[in-house]
Formats: structure tokens, sequence, C-alpha cells
């Protein structure tokens, strides 16, 4: 039981990274790498900060404006000085690495010992069941205080995803969507595409750089390392939601790439479980990845008959 | 209203590629004209529209719509003053978006668009009116992506949104040449309409003798970059579409010359 909560609330963390993932992704049809530098940052920044003694709430704040600092980086790289969209990306994660290394001095920070995020969820637990007995969950002990950190983790994704809906129905969120979409027509609705892009990039990183300093709170640690190979977790996620909920539209994508992530994780503690070796988690994710991009467009080779060309 | 001078363009410039697909054009269009553009393939034609809508940055010249010099714009601030219809059906539409979210687009061209709602519930009655203006049946279903919808669909759209706020200039690149002849004629009987309605001062490429005939009060036609008619009043107005074939068959007779005369010179001094 223990495993599956932890499991869960991980998921939702990372269903932070799967939105900004998918907002970069699908939204602005951008493949951004700057997310695994960017989910770094968040952490970096936010477990400095909390060293120093910042609010939690403070610090992790601060964790997620550096992520989207350096999507907006990027953004600016790729529209600003015409560098290729992927290559912007790598730059910037690139020097994020000693960027991340110089936040935190060191590569890596513990954050056990210091006040953090976790501790509202203690506070909420507390309230919830002065006497501190575990709660009873169909059968299985739960201690109240990881019920509460995932029941807060619930809230905030949802809280996030709500408030993106909302945002991607304004008259800007719109025409960031019609840039993605199709930058030609944008433009000549008077669309200033480039600064859309950036836009775009500084709001997925955010959520990056968001989740990342919940991760390192809710794991203990910040390190230099975490970061690695979060976009096709990110992509990954995506994909899953949106098979499972086989739509583009708006709603339903981001309600997607939160399932995506949550089933992915319990995938991954599943097969961890069962005797996988976690140095292969890296390879079987991105063999997934490659597996759900290539796929698709397979099968529809195979389902339709050859044509010969039609005569002009 | 609209002034272009000695407007030039070159593209790959310095190597074998070196196309020159405007030199020194100089045009005035009166407000309220509708000028057809006609031309052969790499006439500039279609350059001469992008130039004006800010696709790329002339070399030389001076263009001038409506006050402002907008030689200089980026082409998403000439949006402010330009509605636009592409030759390709998919690229005036954002396939993937409702119709209503679209028309919402068009609805703010060229203003500042910030966190108000994207579609409020005013406009949504305005959407059904003014597509159900348009014959095709997509009034009932204005939340469906606009990528599922049929090319001469999404050009008639392409056209109701590119003068939903009315434009100080619209430009209709080949706007029906990729569109089946019924989808055309829809297209173009919507085009006349709304012209005439608002009055709108409009350039229109296309190549279509008929077109360019019927529609239009003026009519200019390019040909090596340079504008080589500019036909307007009665004599537009009489214009045939033999006429116009054999201005063309003089255009190819002077390009053989010149192919024939360069072929001497090659033989005579190589």
């Amino acid at each position: 039981m223990n495993l599956l909560i932890g499991a869960l609330t991980i998921g939702l963390i990372l269903a932070l990274l799967a939105i900004g993932v998918y907002i970069s992704f699908r939204i602005a049809d951008f493949a951004d790498i700057t997310v695994e530098g960017s989910l770094t940052l968040g952490a970096a920044v936010a477990a400095t900060l909390l060293v120093a003694g910042v609010p939690p709430i403070w610090a992790t704040l601060a964790g997620a404006v550096a992520g989207s600092v350096a999507g907006a980086v990027t953004g600016i790289l790729h529209t600003r000085f015409s560098i290729h969209g992927l290559l912007s990306g790598i730059l910037v994660m690139t020097a994020l690495y000693s960027v991340n290394l110089r936040v935190m001095g060191r590569s890596n920070i513990a954050l056990l010992s210091v006040r953090n995020a976790t501790d509202y969820a203690d506070a909420l637990a507390s309230r919830l069941t002065p006497s501190g007995r575990p709660l009873n969950v169909m059968g299985w002990d739960v201690a109240t205080r990881d019920a509460a950190i995932l029941l807060s983790a619930l809230g905030l994704v949802v809280i996030v995803s709500g408030m993106l809906y909302l945002f991607f129905r304004t008259s800007l969120g719109t025409a960031m969507r019609c840039t993605g979409d199709n930058p030609q027509m944008a433009r000549a609705l008077g669309v200033d595409t480039g600064l859309m892009v950036i836009i775009t990039l500084a709001l997925s990183n955010f959520l990056s750089g968001l989740a990342g300093a919940l991760l390192a709170q809710y794991q203990g640690f910040a390190d230099v390392q975490m970061g690695l190979g979060m976009l096709v977790w990110g992509l990954a996620s995506v994909i899953i939601g949106e098979t499972l909920v086989r739509t583009r539209r708006l709603g339903l994508a981001i309600t997607g790439a939160v399932m995506g992530s949550l089933l992915f994780r319990l995938l991954v503690a599943i097969a961890l479980r069962l005797g996988l070796d976690p140095n292969d988690l890296k390879l079987i994710t991105a063999a997934f990845v490659l597996g759900a991009l290539i796929l698709p467009g397979m099968l529809a080779r195979i389902r339709t008959p050859k044509r010969e060309a039609p005569h002009a | 209203m609209l002034e272009i001078t000695h407007l030039s363009k070159t593209f790959h410039a310095g190597t074998r590629n070196e196309v020159r697909p405007l030199q020194e054009v100089q045009l005035n269009v009166e407000a309220g004209s509708f000028v057809i553009v006609i031309g052969t393939n790499g006439s500039g034609k279609s350059t001469l529209l992008n130039a004006v809508a800010g696709t790329f940055l002339p070399d030389t010249g001076r263009i001038s719509l409506a006050g402002h010099d907008i030689t200089r714009w980026p082409e998403h601030r000439r949006a402010r003053l330009i509605g636009r219809v592409f030759q390709n059906p998919f690229s005036g539409t954002a396939p993937g978006i409702s119709i209503e979210e679209n028309l919402a687009m068009a609805t703010q061209r060229g203003t500042r668009r910030g966190l108000g709602w994207a579609l409020p519930r005013s406009l949504c009655r305005e959407f059904q009116e003014r597509v159900g203006d348009l014959r095709m049946g997509l009034e009932g279903r204005l939340d469906t992506e606009i990528g599922s919808l049929s090319g001469g669909q999404r050009q008639a759209l392409t056209l109701l949104m590119a003068t939903w706020r009315r434009p100080e200039l619209l430009l209709l690149d080949e706007h029906t040449a990729a569109l089946d002849p019924r989808s055309a004629d829809n297209v173009i009987r919507l085009t006349q309409r709304v012209v005439g309605r608002d009055n709108l001062t409009t350039l229109m490429v296309t190549h279509s003798m008929q077109q360019a005939v019927h529609l239009g009060d003026r009519l200019i036609m390019m040909h090596g970059g340079r504008i080589i008619h500019d036909v307007q009043g009665a004599e537009k107005r009489n214009l045939r579409a033999n006429d116009l074939l054999a201005r063309f068959d003089e255009v190819r007779r002077m390009e053989e010359l010149d192919a024939g005369a360069a072929e001497m010179l090659r033989r005579a001094y190589i």
C-alpha cells in the first residue's frame, strides 16, 4: 500500500511536468528539452531557499519561476535568433547543468531536516485526524501523513489543470494554441508568433520547475541529475494520456496527461517491484515512446492497401 | 490608399539560383479599388502580395498603406490593416481548433490579446448568423474542428475571417486555384459580395481568365517582376478573355525573341 501511495504521489507531482510537456509538445508543437534542466533548476532553487529558511510556499514558487525564465530563454534563442528549436533547448539545458551546480553549491542538497512543503501536509493530517492513528483504507493501514500529501498533490494538480484550461480559453491562450497549430494563420491575424512561442515555453517550464521543486521536497533531496530523461518521461505520459482519452480536445487532453503520468508511474512501480533493474528504466521508457511515436503510422500503412499513384 | 514605390527584391543574390521577382515595381491603388493581378508563373504576382503582407522585407522601395509607412513593419503588425486569403485552403485556418475559436481569433485581428474570454456568449450568436449566411450548413456545428471541413468550406471561412473586421486592404492570392469548380464559384460569389458590401480595397491574384475579365475595376499584368500592363476604367470593363490571351501570347513571343537573341549572341561571341 505504501508503494502504491508513493507511486501515485510521484505520479501526481510529475503530472505537472507532463502537462508542461503537453503544452510545449502538443500546443506549441515544439520538442523542448529545456524541461530536463528546468526541472532540476526548480528543485535547486527551491532547495537552496528552503535551507536558507524561506517559507516553503515561496521557495516552491521561486523554483517554478526560475524554470519559466529558462523556458523563456529557450524561446528567445529560437524565435529572436532563429536557432533550431531542439538546439535552443539543448543549449539552455547544458548551460543549466552548471547553473544548477552554482545555485546549489554542490551536487545535491538534503531537505529532510528543513521545513518544506510536506510540513503543510503534516499540518493538514493532524487537523484531519488529531489522534494520529493510521487511516484504514480497504483493510490497509495508511499513514495519515502519506494520505495528506497525496491529497494535497491531487488538489494542486486539479487546481493547476483547471487554471490552465481556463487560461487556454482566453484570447491570449487561444492565440497561443493557434500559433502552434498554424503559425501562418496566426501571423495573418496579427499574432506575434515569436512572442507566443516564448510565453508558451515559459509556461511549460514553469510547470516543469514546479514539479522539480515539489519532487525534491517529497523525496527529501535535490540532485543535479534529477532532470535526466524527464522529457521522454513527460512524453510517455502525454502519449499514454492521449491513448486513454482518444482526443486532442483541450480539457480532456490535460486530464489525459495527468492520467498518463499516474498510470505510467504505476506501471514503473509494478515493473520495479517485479524485479526490473532500475538501470534499464530509461532504456525501456525511450523504447516505449519510440514505439508510441512510430506504431500509429505503421499500423495505418498496414491497414490501407497499397494503391497506385493517381494519374494527374 | 496603397502606394508602392520602386519596390525591388532579389532572392538568393549572387548565386546561380538568383531570382528577381520584383524589379522597381510602382503601383498606386485608390481606396475602394478592386485590382486583379495576372501574369505567367514566376512573374512576381504572389511575391508582390507577400511583400505587401510583410512575409519578407523588400531590398529597396517603399510601401505605404492608409497613411502608414509599413515598409519595415513585421507581418503581424501589418495584419492590423490587412486581411488575407491564401492559395492553400489549409493556410488560413487553424485545423485543430474549433470553427468558433478560429472566428474568435479573426474578430481580434491586429488587436492586443489579453486574458478576456476568447469566446464571449454575445459573439456566438453573431457567428451563427454570419456563418449561416455562407449557406454551407456549418452554423449548427461551430464547435467542430476546422480540420474536418473541406477545402471549399475552409476557404469560405477564411474569407469571412479576413474581412470580419473591415481591413484597409484585402489580399487574395489565387484563393480559388486549389478548389473544385463549384467551391471556387461559391468563394468567388462570396468575394464579390463581401468586397462590394464593404467597398474593400482589394488586390486579387488569379490564373482564371474568366475571373480576370469579370471581376474588379482594374487589371494589372506582371511579367519578369514588372508591371507590364495596367488596364482600368472603360477599357477594363470592355476587356475580353481573348484580349488577355493575346497579351499573354505577346509576352511569350517577347520571351522567345529574347531567348533567340541570347542564343544568337552566344553563338556569335562564345
